[in-house]
């Protein structure tokens, strides 16, 4: 007697679902149950970007709080992954007000419960203030950040508690299964997915319904795979999506391997991502309770079971054939592709691999058409992507744009623009094997096709800012000792190549670069990029090859003037006080480690070059720019 | 404060004397159980030894026989695994694992500073562990957390938003928390 009108409690002690209307049912009877109670709401983002700024201490006061005005009753709290605004977190939001408070301290919840819990009042000193036009702004959908984007994938993770499958089947969850299980055949699943044009978000931008299709093709036992070992530093959308509405990934696999007919899935994630490995885990448990995973999955006689992995923490390990090896239980080393993984792969069997962004996208797709989706982003390029907004930008955090949406839409609508009033330099999109684009591109609409052209590509969607402090040798040099450190070492070209061009880029930043070292680098990057074994190596010079494009005056620079415009290559320049600038605030000479800097109040400050150990704490630290780089 | 100060040394002769005994007393009941749940599987390998080293904090060469016996795997095979994935050690390590993570927007948010404060503070280098074992020093190559870098992750417990001063409180309080 279970689907009638019932308690929270009743509900997760429930068996499996043996067909689509128990499913339908119990879904209702979640959403009526939400919809009649009177209990305030409290969800609080345990995502691992507000986990980092005290999210337990938070939680934990408020749970203490509660407890002793004996109001635990009444409240519900609700522990989401990612919102999305990881600058402003730990984030709270209190419904059915919405009251939206950023960066919440243990401290202000006695007056949260007060004011906010008790009385739905707005606590204004603690609501978010829009640092551009200084205007106060009560609910999340309101503040800028927000409003500019569309998060059909990742919208969701802010009204879930990842570990609960009724919160995810009462925003609609499983609904796209039961579609494609019951209303539709493998071949139409194929046709929707293709027609939608959606294309693989984990870099290479393949055609995903072709994909499938090429598949099914094959005879013999079939592999599906989520890719979840996120490798690109800078880059986070999967772990979010991961960490906060895992069975969004889960129902995407399960429609893909009907779609394929395929009966066995691996998820492979990043060790480094325990939350997520938690959380998938749980996930898995409570799909295959619901027998919404296992054999003949909601009565429809499919079966379908996956398995979770953990990777080790190889960043080669993304590319589709090491991966493969890996979950084999061997070194991550990649093969030659002449024969597709979608033909021969894991156990030498056909094998579907999407990364965890691309199966989100399916249920989607499948809800609402492949007309709808296309309608979204560009000629070629279609669908949301959600970007890694980090680095040197006001609002870093996970955005979601339509694409096509233009790069200073992101940066300075979304983003809020470069802090402490520094200059944009450039923006780095694709991870190591991506490149820097400059100012004079922040027009260009972002899709596949777009970036590509401009010499980087989409990667996974980190987009890693960078301001006039950034030097981009040292970036250039950054991603190549990266790159050595990861590379497998099976070919020469990648093994060897990258290892010369990190040794002649820290020539160049050490001030022993030599005339002729570009060109170098430039003959080098061509050879790596056309004779390596795999993505990882052809793709590698490109953080190279794109600085030396649009900023080789920074490389003339090194070489031929001996310094670093940017103040970051220790050899290449020194800190001066600009004696015009300085009021003598004395506030750099207190922060210095080696007391470098002296003078008396009110006057012109003094810094020792011989004590300086250009550390960059002056610089940071004055207010009125009289610390310059030289 | 000067960070870099050698007087406050975190380590001294009596740690060094510790690091000399340090050894394992192996739990083979406990890695039989770590197998069993795999099943014995080859393919989990990896998965075994990083369950084994979240036990001892890395993998201790001698459970590698085992591993061979039990798996149905060459010795190479082990030993390839293991050096190929930057989870599994064949060193010791320290009781807290302190990662600095070097992702790209940590790095242009001053990883490098922060990883000079903790080698300033527990006087080793990157991929050293303390004499009192207590510490080892790693870089990662991005935890995730790239909103509020530079971060840190110990263990598996992450730290944001940070500088050199707030860096080095954070390894105080595990210090304290130690004894």
């Amino acid at each position: 007697m279970p689907f009638n009108g019932i308690g929270h409690e009743i509900v997760r002690d429930m068996a499996r679902l043996e067909g689509r209307e128990a499913l339908k049912k119990l879904r209702e009877s979640i959403q009526a149950e939400r919809q009649g109670t009177k209990k305030k709401l409290v969800s609080l983002c345990s995502g691992s970007g507000c986990a980092g700024y005290g999210t337990a201490k938070v939680h934990q006061a408020l749970i203490d709080e509660l407890a002793q005005q004996n109001m635990h009753n009444d409240v519900e709290i609700k522990l989401t992954g990612c919102h999305g605004f990881c600058e402003k977190g730990p984030i709270m939001v209190i419904h059915p007000e919405g009251i939206f408070y950023p960066q919440v301290k243990e401290g202000h919840i006695p007056q949260i419960i007060e004011k906010s819990i008790k009385n739905g009042e707005v606590i204004s000193s603690l609501i978010f203030k829009d640092p551009s036009t200084k205007k106060k702004i009560i609910h999340e959908q309101d503040i800028p950040f927000y409003q500019l984007q569309q998060r059909i994938i990742f919208g969701n993770n802010g009204m879930i508690d990842p570990t609960s499958i009724e919160d995810y089947l009462a925003v609609g969850g499983y609904s796209a299964l039961e579609k494609a299980l019951f209303d539709m055949s493998p071949e139409e699943i194929i046709d929707q997915v293709k027609r939608s044009g959606l294309r693989g978000r984990g870099g290479g931008g393949f055609p995903t319904g072709t994909k499938w299709e090429t598949c099914r093709r094959h005879d013999g036992k079939k592999y599906v795979i989520c890719n979840a070992d996120e490798g690109d530093p800078g880059a986070y959308m999967d772990r979010s999506l991961l960490e906060g509405n895992p069975h969004s990934v889960l129902e995407g696999m399960i429609i893909g391997a009907m779609a394929i007919g395929s009966h066995e899935g691996y998820v492979y994630v990043r060790h480094e991502y325990p939350l997520a490995v938690k959380n998938l885990i749980i996930s898995l448990e409570k799909a295959e309770e619901r027998g919404l995973l296992g054999k003949n999955i909601l009565g429809s006689g499919f079966d379908f079971d996956i398995h979770m992995s953990r990777g080790g923490g190889a960043f080669v390990c993304g590319e589709s054939t090491a991966l493969m090896a890996s979950l084999e239980g061997k070194s991550g080393r990649p093969r030659a592709k002449y024969i597709h993984t979608v033909e021969r792969g894991f156990r030498q069997s056909p094998s579907n691999l999407n990364n965890v962004e691309t199966w989100a996208n399916v249920p989607v797709i499948i809800n609402k058409g492949a007309d709808w989706y296309a309608s979204i982003g560009t000629e070629r390029s279609k669908g949301t992507k959600i970007f890694s907004l980090v680095g040197k930008v006001a609002n870093t955090g996970l955005v979601e744009v339509p694409m096509g949406t233009s790069l200073r839409t992101i940066i300075y609508d979304i983003g809020g623009g470069i802090p402490k009033k520094k200059k944009f330099k450039a923006v780095q999109t694709g991870g190591p094997s991506g490149g820097c684009i400059p100012e004079r591109f922040l027009d260009l609409g972002v899709d596949f096709d777009e970036l590509t052209e401009v010499g980087s590509m989409m990667g996974s969607g980190g987009m890693i800012v960078m301001d006039q402090d950034t030097c981009m040798v040292d970036v250039a040099r950054y991603f190549l000792d990266f790159l050595k450190e990861e590379s497998c070492g099976q070919c020469t070209p990648c093994r060897e190549g990258i290892k010369q061009m990190f040794e002649i880029l820290t020539d160049i930043s050490q001030g022993h670069g030599r005339e002729g070292d570009i060109e170098l680098l430039e003959e080098l990057g061509a050879m790596i990029q056309g004779f390596s074994l795999c993505g990882l190596g052809t793709s590698a010079p490109n953080p190279v090859l794109t600085t030396i494009r649009y900023f080789r005056g920074e490389y003339e620079a090194h070489i031929e003037d001996k310094k670093c415009p940017a103040g970051v290559c220790k050899p290449l320049f020194h800190y001066e006080i600009d004696r015009e600038a300085c009021n003598g605030c004395h506030l750099c000479a207190l922060k210095c480690p080696e007391e470098a800097i002296a003078g008396e109040k009110k006057k012109p400050h003094r810094l020792d070059q011989d004590k300086c150990i250009k550390c960059g704490i002056c610089y940071d630290a004055c207010k009125f720019d009289a610390i310059v780089v030289k | 404060m000067n960070n870099l100060d050698p007087l406050n040394h975190d380590t001294g002769l009596e740690e060094g004397m510790e690091r000399m005994k340090h050894t394992v007393e192996i739990d083979w009941q406990q890695i039989d159980t770590i197998i069993e749940r795999y099943n014995g599987d080859h393919e989990a390998l990896l998965m075994i030894m990083q369950d084994i080293s979240d036990l001892y904090n890395y993998l201790p060469p001698e459970i590698i026989p085992l591993l061979v016996e039990r798996l149905g795997v060459k010795e190479s095979l082990v030993y390839s695994v293991a050096t190929f994935y930057k989870s599994i050690s064949l060193e010791p390590r320290g009781k807290h694992i302190v990662n600095v993570c070097i992702g790209t927007a940590c790095h242009v948010r001053g990883a490098d500073k922060i990883m000079d404060a903790l080698q300033g503070k527990l006087h080793i280098n990157e991929g050293q562990t303390t004499d009192d074992f207590l510490f080892t020093l790693q870089a990662v190559r991005c935890v995730g957390c790239c909103a509020s870098g530079p971060v840190i992750m110990v263990n598996k417990e992450t730290h944001g938003g940070l500088d050199r001063t707030s860096v080095v409180k954070i390894i105080d309080r595990y210090r304290e928390n130690a004894f």
